[in-house]
């Protein structure tokens, strides 16, 4: 690994070297170049597709799966499924990075569908980090694609960031709950210059007593776009809140979307947004602290971020 | 330290002139305590933000250490060393208390040095250096945060609106210390008795006009409409 797949390596995954102690598979520009499995966490490829499916046993509590992707090469547009099999009683972190850096003028990508099978009254922490690296000629496309089932009383939570350097994105998350199950969603979006993002979440809360929470946090900037869309059907009693908050700068745009559907009589859902740009106050008091008003604004934007 | 000459703060409204404050001059000494006093709406506000930069005058100077700052920005204002405590504090999302007072004293403090400022102003500490300085805070917590943050800052020129306000009387009483303890000068707007009792000046705003400018004993007769009480009753 060189010195700027190892940068990548470590803002996507957290991870300072390879190879690691502990689950994980790290894939670089198409190809596996570490793997390591844990008694209670197997990861085997795919046979008739590129991929990974990692297998996390009952009552496995307190270990961490890093899968972290990296595309270094301009051009490479790689494409992968990663499954997830957590059983019962389960307690993990997971962490699937994914960064791409590239220069010239062929687009490089990364395509990750992820699908969580999860059994019950687990617990999983799942963080997502995608980061786009290198000159701004070069396109860098990354379409993730998250798919959740949650089994009986587990909780699920997403924290899912895209901060910078991405041109263009469709980002979907498709989710179904059964009974009491729990679901959170937390996702921080950051685009400039010309970025297209679109994000979608799409949650069924089929059980009785399930839950979800999405928290969407976005700034555009420059002439960046960004469209929210969301779609909650509640088909049982349940709570659904989605929440989508959103900082304008220069001539970005962000669209937001709701729909809430609400199939039963005691379903509740409520949708929440607000978008504009950063409020004048806030810029005055940072200044009153003695920051200037690019300082301040940046301050406020990696607040707003975190 | 600080030298008003002739203030003026005109607005447009519905295509008419209105005139906010009018003609305002005094003086703020080194290390002095002075309390600017008046009904609401007499520009008491106004005039505090036209110190800090906030709002620019129509007309009049301001002068800090004898520099003619009427132009500079409210950054360069704060560097120069005034500081401002918001009547209203202003909240944000995700930025934590403790961000707001490194970004204060321009360092990354340790949790104890934090919670040092926030002690000072009567706040458990370990509590709420964590927290998000968010609305979820009540009006009083905000409110002390405020002043904590003008500790973390440590400027020369202190201005802060309506202190007490949403703070409990009780407490209100050990935080007027600051005022005076602090090695440091304080343009305080307050309609509080106490605080006015301590100042080494008050002045009394009617109408965007200064009415009355001197000490306490001076100015008595024409406070006692304007000053709150509510402490000693609540004492009694
Ligand atoms: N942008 C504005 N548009 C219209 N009127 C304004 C504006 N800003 C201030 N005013 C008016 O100026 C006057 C002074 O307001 P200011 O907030 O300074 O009063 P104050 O003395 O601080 O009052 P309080 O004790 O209620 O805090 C008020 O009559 C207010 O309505
Ligand atoms: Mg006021």
């Amino acid at each position: 690994m060189n010195e700027i797949e190892k940068k990548i390596l470590e803002e996507v995954s957290s991870l300072h070297a390879v190879p690691m102690s502990g689950a994980h598979n790290i894939r670089l520009n198409g190809k596996l170049v570490s793997r390591g499995v844990t008694e209670g966490i197997n990861i085997l490829s795919k046979k008739d597709k590129d991929g990974i499916d990692v297998f996390i046993k009952r009552g496995t509590k307190n270990e961490s799966v890093h899968i972290p992707v990296i595309v270094s090469f301009s051009g490479v547009k790689d494409k992968v499924y990663n499954d997830f099999y957590v059983e019962d009683d389960v307690d993990v972190l997971i962490v699937a990075g994914c960064g791409v850096n590239c220069n010239g003028s062929s687009a490089s990508g990364h395509n990750g569908i992820h699908t969580f099978h999860i059994g019950k009254n687990s617990k999983v922490r799942y963080v997502e980090k995608h980061v786009g690296l290198g000159d701004n000629e070069a396109k860098r496309e990354l379409d993730p694609v998250t798919d959740i089932i949650l089994g009986e009383n587990s909780v699920l939570i997403m924290e899912t960031s895209q901060l910078g350097g991405v041109t263009k994105s469709i980002r979907t998350t498709n989710a179904t709950l059964a009974r009491g199950a729990k679901l959170i969603i937390k996702e921080s979006l950051l685009t400039s210059e010309q970025d297209i993002v679109k994000t979608m979440f799409n949650v069924n809360l089929e059980g009785e007593n399930s839950k979800v929470e999405v928290v969407s946090r976005s700034v555009a900037r420059g002439k960046s776009c960004q469209e929210f869309v969301s779609n909650i059907i509640g088909k049982n009693k349940c709570f659904g809140h989605v929440e989508c908050d959103g900082i304008i700068s220069e001539k970005g745009i962000i669209s937001s979307t709701p729909k809430i559907v609400a199939k039963h009589p005691d379903a509740m859902l409520v949708h929440e947004a607000a978008i504009g740009k950063i409020g004048e106050g806030q810029i005055e008091k940072l200044m009153t602290l003695g920051l200037d008003k690019e300082e301040a604004e940046r301050e406020i934007i990696i607040g707003f971020l975190r | 330290m600080l030298e008003l000459q002739n203030v003026c703060y005109e607005i447009v409204v519905n295509n008419k002139k209105k005139k906010i404050l009018d003609d305002i001059s005094f003086k703020v000494d080194d290390k002095q305590l002075v309390v600017l006093t008046g009904p609401n709406g007499s520009g008491k506000s106004t005039l505090s933000k036209i110190i800090m930069g906030i709002l620019v005058p129509s007309s009049g100077k301001i002068l800090y250490n004898g520099k003619d700052i009427t132009r500079l920005s409210i950054t360069e204002r704060a560097k120069l060393g005034l500081s401002f405590a918001f009547q209203q504090p202003v909240t944000f999302k995700g930025l934590k208390v403790k961000d707001l007072i490194d970004i204060a004293s321009k360092k990354k403090n340790s949790v104890i040095n934090a919670c040092d400022y926030l002690s000072r102003v009567g706040l458990c500490a370990r509590e709420y250096i964590d927290r998000d300085l968010d609305s979820k805070l009540s009006g009083g917590e905000l409110k002390r945060i405020e002043l904590a943050l003008i500790l973390a800052k440590n400027g020369e020129l202190n201005i802060c609106d309506e202190p007490e306000a949403g703070i409990d009387l009780w407490s209100f009483d050990a935080l007027i210390k600051l005022f005076k303890e602090e090695d440091k000068t304080f343009l305080v707007v307050s309609h509080q008795r106490r605080l006015i009792e301590i100042a080494s000046k008050v002045i009394l705003l009617s109408r965007g006009k200064i009415e009355a400018e001197g000490s306490y004993e001076d100015l008595k007769e024409k406070l006692s409409s304007q000053i709150c009480d509510r402490l000693e009753e609540g004492n009694e």
